[in-house]
Formats: C-alpha cells, structure tokens, sequence
C-alpha cells in the first residue's frame, strides 16, 4: 500500500479556492461518480492520498487517508482476520474509502451491520476555509463535541474533503452459509418481518424472481443451528458479492435503475411496468422501471420512505438529472445553513446532492 | 452555594403568555418548586433557573421554545436529570424545560422491531414494554431505570453492552424535533436512511444544544436465546488488561467486558457480597447467542483467561449466580460512595491497550493530591470510569478533586482517547474541550451551533467553551511534546 501524505498540498488547493471562490470537485478513484447530480469544478484528487496512518488489530480500529484503495484495505485487514463492518461497493477497480465514506453505500449486510455511520469513529476534513479539522478519535465510545465525523458520510464532500477516516472493524466470521428459499415475494416479506424478531446471525437477506437468499454469519455453532431452524437449499455465495457490486443480471439493460430506501416490512409500492430486487431484509428496493420521477418519489415517500434515481440510464439528458428526493423546506434551508457552516464559499461540490446545497 | 434568580423583563412577559397558554400546573415559579430542578445527577454544579415548564404535549414545547427564541431566553432542557456532566443545570435567566411529562410509549411494533416513544419515556421502560415480543432496546447506561429517552439521546448513553450493540446512536432511526425557532421537524426514518445530510447523526449526543426532542423512534432488538458470564481474577492489573486485547483479537466480541480494580473490588465485596475474589483485577464478560454458540464462546474465552494469567475462572452455574456476578459490578458506583463522603465520578476513553500504562499513572496522580481513586472500567471499549473520594466538608477538597479529575482526563487525551465516553461534556469538562479541540474545530462547532440556534437560546455555555475561555486556560494546553505535570515521574 503507498503511503503518501498529501494533506498539505490539498489543503493548499482549498484555501486557493476558498480565496477566490473557485468551486472543486473532488474525486477519489471515480468509481461511484455517476451517483448523484452532475457537476462541474476544478478537480482536486485524494488518489494521491493514500496509506494506512494506525492498525491495531486488537483495538478494532483503522485509520486510513481517504485515496487508500478499498481493496487493498480490504486486504491488510483480511490477514488480520477482520473486516470493514459495512461491506462497502466497490462498483469499480479504483474505488477509495474516502469515496465510500462520502457516498454512504454499504453491501448486503446493512441491516445487521450497520452502515458507514455505525462503522466511523473519526476524521480529519478539511473544509471549505481550507482549515485542516480533526473530529472524533480513534476509540469506540467518545462523546466529546459534536459528532462531524457522521455528519461526513453520505455528505458527499459537501461539508469537507475528507483526508482522513477512523473506523471500526468486526472479526471475520468464522462460518458463512448461503441459503435460498423458493417462495412469493409476499411470503419472503412475511418471513423476514418474524426474523427480525428472533435473535439469527443473519448478514444478508434479498430477494430475486421467486426465490429468497438468505446469508447467515457466525460461529460454527452459531450458523449450523440458524440453517437447521430456517431451512432451504445451500446457494451460490458469489450472490452476495455480485448483488453488492451490482453484477446480477438484474442491474444489466439500459433501463433507469431506482433505489428506495422503505420501511422493511412493506410491500413494493404498485408501479406500472416495474422489476423488483429486494436487498436489507426489506429496507432497499432496487427497482428497474421507466416511470417518471415524480411518480417514483411520490410512491416512496407516500410508504414513509425515499427514492434515488440511482443510473438514470440513457434516456436522461445530462442536465435534467435530479437523483434526490427532494427535502421539506424547514430541512433544505437547515441543510442549506450547515453547508455555510463548513463551506460559506460553497467551492466543495457545489451542488453535488442537490442544486441549493 | 446556589445563585439568585434574575428575571429580565423578557422572562416577565414569557411567564405571563405562559400564565394564559398553558394549564397552571404547567408552570412552576415558587422557589420551593423550582429548588429541585437546580441540578442535575453532577450535584455539585448548582443553579435555580428562573422557571420551570412543564409541557404535555410536543405543541406545547414548540409554543415555549420558539417565544424563547423571539424573546431571547436561554432554555435549558431536561429528562429525568440523571446526567453526570451537569448537561441540565439551568441557567439563572432561563427556563428549564422539563420533558417528564411527555412519557408515553405510542407504539411497540414488532414487525419493523421499532418502539416509537415520546422523549420523557424511562430507557427501561422501553424494554419492559418490548419484552412481550421478546425484543428489547439495547443501550442501558446504569442510571436505565430512572434516566430517559430524551437524555440519553442528548448525551449519546452507553452502558455495560455497546461493544456489542452500540451507543444510542447506533438505536435510534428517528427524531421529532422541535428546533430554535420552534419548528416541528422529523429527521431521520423508518427506512434505513433519509436524503441530505445526516442530521440524525449529528443531533444524537448535542447536549441538548441543537434542537429539543419531541419524539423519537428506536431500534428494538430481539432478546438473546442464552447469556453466561465469566468472573476472572488477576494478580496484575497489567495481565487482566492483556486479556481483554486477547479475548477480542480472537474474534469474539463479547456483549459486555467490564473490569474492576482492587479497591473497586473491596469496596462492591463489602457492600453487596457478590463473592469476588481478592485481587488486582477482576474481569467479567457477558457472552451470548445461541445455547451452543454461547457454549462454544465459553470454552474459548475461559481458555484465553487462564493463558493470560486468570487464577481461576468461575462459570455462573445459575441465573441467580449470573446475577450475582454482576451485582458488584452494578453496584460498584453506590459501594465506592461508602469508602467517603462523596465521590466523583469521571468518564474518559482510552485505547485499550494504554490500559495498564493510564492506570498506572492514575495512581501516581492520586498520590499526588492525596486523594484514593477506585476503578471501574468497561474494559472492551475502552471507558474508564476512576471514581476520586472526597470529602466535600473539608476545606479545599472539592477542588482537589475537580483538579484531579481534570488530570485524568487530559492523560486521557494524552493517550489518543477523549475526555467523555459516554457522559457528555455539559457544564463539567467544558475546560478540557479545550484540550481535547483546536481553535478552528471549536470555531466549526460554534459555527454549526449557531447554523440551528442563531440566538444561542438553546442550553447556553454548555459542552463548547468559547475561544475566549480556552485562551484564558491556554496553560492547561497539552503542547506538542510537553506534558502536565512534568514533576511527576514516567514509566
């Protein structure tokens, strides 16, 4: 892994920028640059920015610069026996654990896992005064000041360039067994609304065309009493891995690709002409369809949830692209302060989540 | 010594409005009625606010919050008032809001594992309504049968279990929130996320200095079918250290791993006569799971204890003796109250494996000003809690400890951990925020405070000091390379 410490020239290209109020884009390996609304700015790299700054296996923690390849963290802490709790997409060779921090995406494991936001512990940004701030730390429990390093997952860099993240690790299971149940969607809800009430080592649950995949993780002991008590044929465990970085035949095809986020034990909101994949045990829908987004937000949000028009596809024009669902005006406008907060000159991403942030 | 009163023309005019809007019983006034309310669970922080409110009804809250804000009155508020940082003192021109009166729980729904619940609900309670689905709600710090939703919220709260299960960040997926200016908001879903930034994040452990709960929506989980606890003695404080690395770097993760030193010890054997062993140190671990993954994690941890020193390790045969187990571990705080008349109860962070090394130096430091510490310590993560006897009576004491306290914390800071695990900056270590951040990250902090409270109503003073104080305290730094206390020696 390099180990290269950039912090000083980038804090220099902020405060250049600050200074003239020159909008950046920030890019890390440009993995996951389709999600969200097209931008333009003077690019700002963290590729550069790479290293592992402290491992201590036993404390649970790493700290890395946000340009470290995800697989190549993935490694080092594989031969450690641990992981990143969150099971970040890659969606793309070059992907960064900045670029993971700042988009929020986290694998099948969610639900059970946590996501990004459960797994940090700490930064160092630097924010749109071209000021290097550190928050948080390196231990789990730290209440001390507000909590900013949280605030930056899924910020998408509107709040600061990330140089810096600390964040919590799990043990690698010992076992991991993959089951699938052939079943009706209803039924599949029904199940994993009981499961979430009963105390399973369960680290994946989606379901596809008919048939519900179940991931179970844990100790031997564990993990061989779930299998018996839940039933069902072994599968193939490359699912997991080929559902996180989108490579099932579902994610094929030009048509827009939609992602809701709803509460787990809905059902799938009625839309004309739709294909379903449903992730988290029930919390994310990946849905294929052609319906306009006022429809698909509005469905989403009636059941209490949110949509994201994830790959627009080819049909959107690049201009017309507004991915988020749009917020309530008392939140836009509070959202809209904590920006000025962090970034006054709004040079970091401008615009990147939305056009007034 | 408790401050007077001060009621501006302000506070005058809010009191009347109030007089009309909300029932009489809503208002407390008398002295006598607002002397309880003075301090919260850090007793020697004291301050009478000019009025109490006592809201039913979240509408009612937004109605005093937002004349606040116009009037420009500082509001402090408040849950059961359990807190150990002094987040709830009030302010001698303001008025202390108290939630208590909203504490229904509206909804336990088993099908999302969610309980919907208004802030002034007891973090018991939630559990104990729970519990008919077989779920419960896993942040417990140890005040759980009296402190509430709200505060814990507001201090980000722990407990014996967040290795495993988290803080009450990690339990919470939505907020209804009454902001400065008396706005209703809801931040946060029943989905696994919400567009825009994730404010939910940010408000969970504010100190009540960004908004005022109203609502809240947590996370249940589903009970464990089996729970054993190990009790291991060690002769070395340093070996029983060793060991919790150990058992974690194995790969388990155990729902709790508390430590305890020899005069924590003595102090819980004398008062509740768990059965602990003399030693220095004493380790408990709660495993659980399944029945044979319960078994399995015995077998090992038991193995890992006696490798690394353990002089025996005990196995609760039986409910009762698991509760045993704990009952000094629960009990330890009121136990080590006993040894003095008052005690002082601190709250720093370390990374587990400076363990030996900080207590060590504790214990020089309680040479130093002559004052005995007790430690107990959850050990897994890393949250030491040293509780300094004192003796308020005599003469000087109290700021002895005070001064104490402030030094462990800074050790804590000196060893890549934080002044606060779990019990929030409040009115207490405002100071030592002054070690922990540098200017321009205090300078953010204000800047996103005022990004919610333009006019500061909102617990005033609280968890960020000003610039100004940290100037003022410059000499308490912690310079690079230049550590307090130089006097005193290292090793």
């Amino acid at each position: 892994m390099a180990d290269r410490d950039m912090s000083e020239p980038l804090q220099q290209q902020v405060m250049v920028a600050a200074e003239t109020r020159q909008p950046l884009l920030i890019c890390g390996g440009g993995s996951k640059r389709f999600y969200g609304r097209p931008i333009n700015g003077d690019p700002i790299s963290t590729v550069e920015h790479s290293g592992m700054v402290s491992y201590e296996p036993q404390e649970l923690v790493v700290t890395v610069r946000s340009g470290t390849p995800l697989t190549e963290l993935e490694a080092v802490l594989a031969d450690a026996g641990q992981m990143l709790p969150f099971e970040p997409p890659h969606l793309g060779e070059q992907a960064t654990i900045g670029g993971s921090v700042a988009t929020a995406l986290a694998g099948p494991c969610r639900p059970w896992r946590g996501g990004v936001r459960e797994s940090i512990l700490g930064c160092e940004i630097i924010n749109g005064r071209g000021e290097r701030l550190t928050f948080g730390g390196r231990v789990l429990k730290n209440v001390a000041g507000y909590d900013v390093s949280r605030l930056m997952v899924g910020a998408q860099g509107t709040l600061g360039l990330l140089l810096e993240v600390s964040l919590r690790l799990l043990p690698r299971p010992a076992r991991e067994v993959t089951l699938v149940q052939e079943c009706d969607a209803t039924t599949a809800l029904t199940r994993l609304s009981q499961w979430r009430q009963q105390p399973l080592p369960l680290s994946g649950a989606a379901y596809l065309e008919g048939q519900l995949w179940l991931r179970l993780s844990g100790s031997e002991a564990a993990v061989t009493a779930a299998q018996q008590q839940l039933g069902g044929e072994p599968g193939d465990d490359h699912f997991w891995s080929q559902l996180r970085e989108q490579q099932l035949s579902f994610f094929a095809g030009e048509a827009p690709l939609w992602r809701l986020a709803l509460p787990a034990d809905l059902p799938n909101p009625h839309l004309a002409d739709s294909r379903w994949l449903i992730d988290w045990g029930g919390g994310q829908r990946w849905l294929r369809s052609a319906a306009d987004r006022a429809t698909i937000q509005q469905a989403a949000s009636a059941l209490g949830g949110h949509a994201t028009c994830y790959r627009a596809g080819t049909a959107a024009g690049e201009h017309d692209i507004e991915p988020f669902t749009p917020l309530p005006p008392p939140l836009l406008a509070l959202q809209q302060r904590l920006r000025q907060a962090f970034d006054p000159g709004r040079i970091l991403n401008r615009g990147r989540l939305y056009a007034a942030l | 010594m408790v401050e007077s009163v001060v009621m501006s023309e302000n506070l005058i005019q809010l009191q009347r409005e109030l007089q009309q809007q909300l029932p009489p019983e809503a208002l407390l006034t008398h002295p006598a009625q607002l002397t309880p309310y003075e301090c919260d669970g850090l007793s020697a922080h004291r301050q009478r606010p000019a009025l109490v409110v006592l809201p039913e009804s979240a509408e009612q809250v937004a109605l005093v919050v937002k004349r606040c804000h116009q009037l420009q009155i500082p509001l402090v508020a408040r849950g059961a008032g359990t807190g150990l940082s002094g987040g709830a003192l009030p302010h001698r021109e303001g008025v202390l809001l108290s939630l208590a009166r909203l504490n229904r729980i509206l909804a336990i729904d088993p099908a999302r594992a969610l309980a919907r619940v208004e802030p002034g609900v007891r973090n018991l309670a939630v559990s104990e309504a729970a519990a008919a689905h077989r779920l419960y709600y896993a942040p417990d710090p140890s005040s759980q049968i009296a402190c509430t939703i709200g505060g814990n919220i507001a201090e980000n709260a722990g407990g014996v279990h967040c290795l495993k299960y988290g803080l009450t960040l990690h339990n919470v997926v939505a907020l209804d929130l009454v902001l400065a200016d008396g706005t209703q908001v809801t931040i946060g879903s029943e989905a696994p996320d919400t567009p825009g930034y994730d404010l939910l994040a940010l408000l969970i452990g504010s100190e009540g200095m960004l908004g005022v709960v109203v609502g809240a929506t947590l996370r249940l989980l589903p009970q464990p079918e089996t729970v054993q606890v190990l009790l291991a003695p060690f002769d070395e404080v340093t070996a029983a250290a060793e060991c919790v690395g150990a058992i974690i770097a194995a790969g388990t993760i155990p729902a709790g791993l508390e430590m305890m030193d020899r005069p924590a010890i003595a102090a819980a054997e004398a008062f509740v006569h768990a059965g602990y062993p003399d030693c220095a140190a004493l380790l408990l671990c709660e495993l659980d799971g399944s029945g044979a993954e319960v078994a399995a994690a015995v077998a090992q941890v038991s193995a890992i204890m006696r490798q690394q020193g353990a002089t025996e390790v005990r196995i609760a045969a039986t409910p009762a003796e698991r509760a045993l187990f704990w009952k000094g571990r629960k009990a330890a705080f009121p136990a080590v109250g006993r040894l003095a008349p008052d005690y002082y109860c601190m709250d720093g962070t370390i990374p587990r494996r400076h363990l030996a090394t900080v207590l060590q130096r504790i214990s020089e430091l309680s040479a130093h000003y002559g004052l005995a510490v007790a430690n107990v310590f959850h050990a897994g993560d890393g949250n030491l809690h040293p509780l300094i006897l004192y003796d308020a009576n005599r003469a000087g004491e109290l700021a002895q400890a005070e001064q104490f306290g402030a030094a462990i914390l800074q050790l804590c800071v000196e060893y890549g951990g934080t002044i606060t695990g779990e019990h929030g900056v409040g009115s207490e270590k405002i100071d030592q925020m002054c070690i922990q951040f540098q200017d321009q990250a205090l300078s953010q902090f204000h800047a996103i405070k005022a990004a919610f409270d333009p006019h500061a109503i909102l617990n005033p003073g609280k968890a960020v000091p000003t610039l100004h104080r940290c100037a003022e305290l410059g000499a308490m730094h912690v310079h690079r390379g230049e550590l307090p206390f130089p006097e005193l020696e290292r090793f």
